[in-house]
C-alpha cells in the first residue's frame, strides 16, 4: 500500500458551529469562539473607544449616529410585527418635549426627566396609536406621519411649551463624557436587548403577527395588545433618544418633529438591511457620518446623498448587513481529513 | 363521559352583500361528538367555521360554547376558551422553522393556564407534538423552514398548530384536501384517537369515504341552508341531499345509487 497523502477539505466554520437552530452553537475550539464573538465584539469596541481618540466635532457625529441608530432600532421593532411607521419623529418629539417641560417647569433633575420621559413618552405614544393598530400597512403609516404635524400645530397655535420659540436654557449633562457615553451605551444596550427580545418566544409571536395575523389570532393571542406592547417598547426607545437630545442641546423645539427624524431612521434601516436590528444599527453608523462628510459639497449635498441612497438600495437590496453576514458565513478553513 | 352540551348554534346567519352564505343554521354538539359537515362548493361550510370561531361576525343568530354566549367575540378570545381550527388554505408562519410555528399557540393565555403558568420547554412540547404528526424528531424535518415543506406536511403542521392549543373543540376545514392517500391514512387514526379520548370534533370534508369512517353524525349544507342531519347512511339516502349533489363530481360511498 502506498503511503496515503494528506487529504484536506474545506469546511465552513458557520456550518460546523450552528447546530440546527439559530440559537444553539457547538463551539469546539478557540477559533470557533473567535468566529462567533468577533462580529459582535469588535464593532462595539470600536464604537466605545472611538470618542477617546477623536475630537469634539467627530464626537458630535458619533452622538448623532447613535440617536438616529436608536430611532432606526425602534422603527425595526415596529416593522418586525408588521407596523410600518413614518412617525419616528412623533416618539422622538414627545420624549424631547416631555423631558424639556419637566426640566423647565418642574425643575426636575436629569436623572428624573430622562427616565420619566422615556417611559411616559412610550406610554403616551402607545395610547395615542392604540386605536389605529388595527389599520394595516399604509393606513397606519399615514396616521403616524400626521401626528407629529398635529403636535407641532397644536404647540404653535396655543403657544404652549414655549410655542414657536421652543424651550431653551435647559439643563446640560454634568460633563461631556456622561453626555457621549450615555447615548453610546444606550444604543449598544438597546441593540442587544432588542436582538434577544426578538429571538425569544415573545419576539417570535411579534414576527408571527407580521407573517399572518389571522393564524396568530386563531392561536389564542390578542394581536392588538401585542402590537400596543411593541409600540410602547419602540416609542420608549425613541422617546429616550428625544429626551437625551433635549439635554444634549439644552433645547427642545419644533425641530424634533421634523420629517428628518422620521426619514433618516427609515433610510438607515433600508440601507443597512430591514429584517435585522444589526442592519438598522449598521445603516445609521454609515449614513449619519456620510451625510456629515457631504457637508463639504454645499448645495449638492442632498442630491448626492439621495443618489448614494438609491444606489445602495439598488446594488444591495438585501442590505449591507445581510451582505456582510453572508460573506462572513462563507468564510472557510482548511481541515485535514483523517 | 356525561352528555353535556358543548356547542349550541341557534339560527346562525350571515349575508355577504345580500348573498346568504349561511342562513338560519341550528345544531348542537355534545362533549365527545364527532360531526361531519358536507355540502357542495360554496355551500357556506367555511363561513360557518368563521362564524363559530369569530373570524366573521354573524348577521343573526347565536353561538353558545360551554354555556357561554360567544357570538361576535374576538377570534383570540374564542380560541382561549378552547375552540381551535385549521384553515382550508393553510395559514402558517412560512419563514419560521416548522416547530417554531407551534410556539405561537403555546404562548397563548389558555396554554399558559393549562400548564399552570409554567414557562420554558416550549420547544420540547412543540417537537413532541410534531413527532406525533409524523415529523420524525430524529430527522431535520421539524427544523426546516415551514415554507420549504411539501403540502402534506403543511396541512399536518396546521393541524398541530390547532392541537397545540389543547382545544375542547377542534374544527377541521378540509384538512385532507391536497393530501396524498398515504398522508390521509396517517392522519385519520390520529384524529380518530383524539376523538375517542374525548375531543369534540367538527370535520368539514369533501372526501366522504374517509369522513364517513370516523364521524358519528353528518350535517349537510346547501346554499347556506342545513338540508339534512343524521347518520351518514340516513343523510345519503335523503332526496334533498342527492339533489344537491346531482351533477357534482363527488363520490357517494358504499355503492349506493346517487
Ligand atoms: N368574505 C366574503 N365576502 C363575500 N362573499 C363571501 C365571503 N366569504 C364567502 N363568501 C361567499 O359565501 C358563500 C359560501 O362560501 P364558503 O367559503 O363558506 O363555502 P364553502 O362551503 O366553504 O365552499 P368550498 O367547498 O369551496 O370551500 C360563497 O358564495 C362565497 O362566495
Ligand atoms: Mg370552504
Amino acid at each position: 500500500m502506498q503511503e496515503a497523502e494528506v487529504k484536506v477539505r474545506k469546511r465552513r466554520l458557520e456550518r460546523a458551529i450552528k447546530a440546527r437552530t439559530d440559537t444553539v452553537f457547538v463551539i469546539a475550539s478557540p477559533g470557533d469562539i473567535l468566529y462567533v464573538l468577533a462580529p459582535r465584539v469588535v464593532p462595539m469596541a470600536i464604537l466605545l473607544l472611538l470618542p477617546l481618540f477623536v475630537g469634539g466635532y467627530h464626537s458630535k457625529v458619533i452622538v448623532h449616529a447613535c440617536v438616529v441608530g436608536l430611532l432606526a432600532l425602534s422603527w425595526e421593532l415596529l416593522a418586525s410585527c408588521g407596523l410600518f411607521s413614518l412617525g419616528q419623529s412623533l416618539f422622538f418629539g414627545v420624549g424631547a418635549y416631555m423631558a424639556g417641560a419637566m426640566d423647565k417647569y418642574l425643575h426636575l433633575p436629569i436623572w428624573v426627566t430622562i427616565p420619566v420621559a422615556t417611559l411616559g413618552g412610550g406610554a403616551l405614544c402607545a395610547l395615542l396609536l392604540a386605536p389605529v393598530v388595527r389599520l394595516r400597512g399604509v393606513y397606519f403609516a399615514m396616521v403616524t406621519l400626521m401626528l407629529p404635524i398635529l403636535f407641532k400645530q397644536i404647540i404653535e397655535a396655543w403657544g404652549i411649551l414655549g410655542g414657536t420659540h421652543g424651550l431653551s436654557g435647559l439643563t446640560a449633562f454634568p460633563n461631556e463624557w456622561l453626555d457621549k457615553y450615555l447615548i453610546i451605551v444606550a444604543f449598544i444596550t438597546v441593540l442587544f436587548g432588542l436582538r434577544s427580545l426578538i429571538t425569544s418566544d415573545y419576539g417570535l409571536v411579534l414576527k408571527a403577527i407580521a407573517d399572518d395575523d389571522r393564524a396568530v389570532m386563531s392561536a389564542g393571542i390578542n394581536i392588538y395588545s401585542r402590537k400596543v406592547q411593541a409600540l410602547f417598547i419602540a416609542a420608549s426607545v425613541a422617546s429616550f433618544a428625544g429626551a437625551f437630545i433635549t439635554h444634549h442641546y439644552q433645547f427642545a423645539g419644533f425641530s424634533v418633529f421634523a420629517l428628518d427624524w422620521a426619514i433618516l431612521p427609515l433610510a438607515a434601516a433600508a440601507v443597512g438591511g430591514t429584517g435585522s436590528f444589526a442592519g438598522a444599527a449598521l445603516g445609521s453608523m454609515i449614513l449619519v457620518p456620510l451625510s456629515e462628510a457631504l457637508r463639504a459639497m454645499g448645495g449638492l449635498r442632498m442630491a448626492i446623498y439621495c443618489a448614494i441612497l438609491v444606489f445602495a438600495v439598488l446594488a444591495l437590496p438585501e442590505g449591507i448587513f445581510r451582505f456582510l453576514e453572508r460573506k462572513y458565513q462563507e468564510f472557510e478553513t482548511v481541515i485535514e481529513v483523517k | 363521559m356525561s352528555a353535556e352540551t358543548l356547542l349550541k348554534v341557534e339560527g346562525l346567519g350571515k349575508s355577504f352583500g345580500g348573498v346568504m352564505a349561511v342562513s338560519n343554521v341550528d345544531f348542537e354538539l355534545k362533549r365527545g361528538d364527532f360531526l361531519g359537515v358536507i355540502g357542495p362548493n360554496g355551500a357556506g361550510k367555511t363561513t360557518l367555521v368563521n362564524l363559530i370561531t369569530g373570524f366573521v361576525k354573524p348577521s343573526r343568530g347565536k353561538v353558545i360554547f360551554n354555556g357561554k354566549d360567544i357570538t361576535g367575540r374576538k377570534p383570540y378570545d374564542i380560541a382561549n376558551m378552547g375552540v381551535a381550527r385549521t384553515f382550508q388554505m393553510v395559514r402558517l408562519f412560512h419563514n419560521m422553522p416548522a416547530y417554531k410555528n407551534l410556539i405561537i399557540p403555546l404562548c397563548s393565555q389558555r396554554v399558559r393556564k393549562l400548564r399552570g403558568g409554567k414557562y420554558g420547554e416550549r420547544d420540547d412540547v412543540a417537537i413532541d407534538l410534531l413527532d406525533d404528526m409524523g415529523f420524525e424528531r430524529t430527522s431535520n424535518v421539524p427544523y426546516k423552514t415551514a415554507g420549504s415543506l411539501p403540502h402534506g406536511y403543511l396541512k399536518r403542521l396546521d393541524l398541530a398548530r390547532a392541537l397545540a392549543l389543547r382545544p375542547d373543540l377542534l374544527i377541521l376545514d378540509e384538512l385532507f384536501s391536497g393530501m396524498s392517500m398515504a398522508e390521509v391514512a396517517g392522519v385519520l387514526p390520529i384524529i380518530e384517537k383524539l376523538n375517542t379520548q374525548g375531543l369534540t370534533t367538527i370535520m368539514i370534508e369533501h372526501r366522504l369515504r374517509e369522513l364517513f369512517r370516523v364521524v358519528d353524525r353528518v350535517m349537510v349544507l346547501n346554499f347556506g341552508v342545513k338540508i339534512a342531519e343524521g347518520s351518514p347512511d340516513q343523510v345519503m339516502d335523503s332526496d334533498e341531499v342527492k339533489k344537491a349533489y346531482l351533477g357534482v363530481d363527488v363520490e357517494i360511498p358504499r355503492g349506493k345509487p346517487a
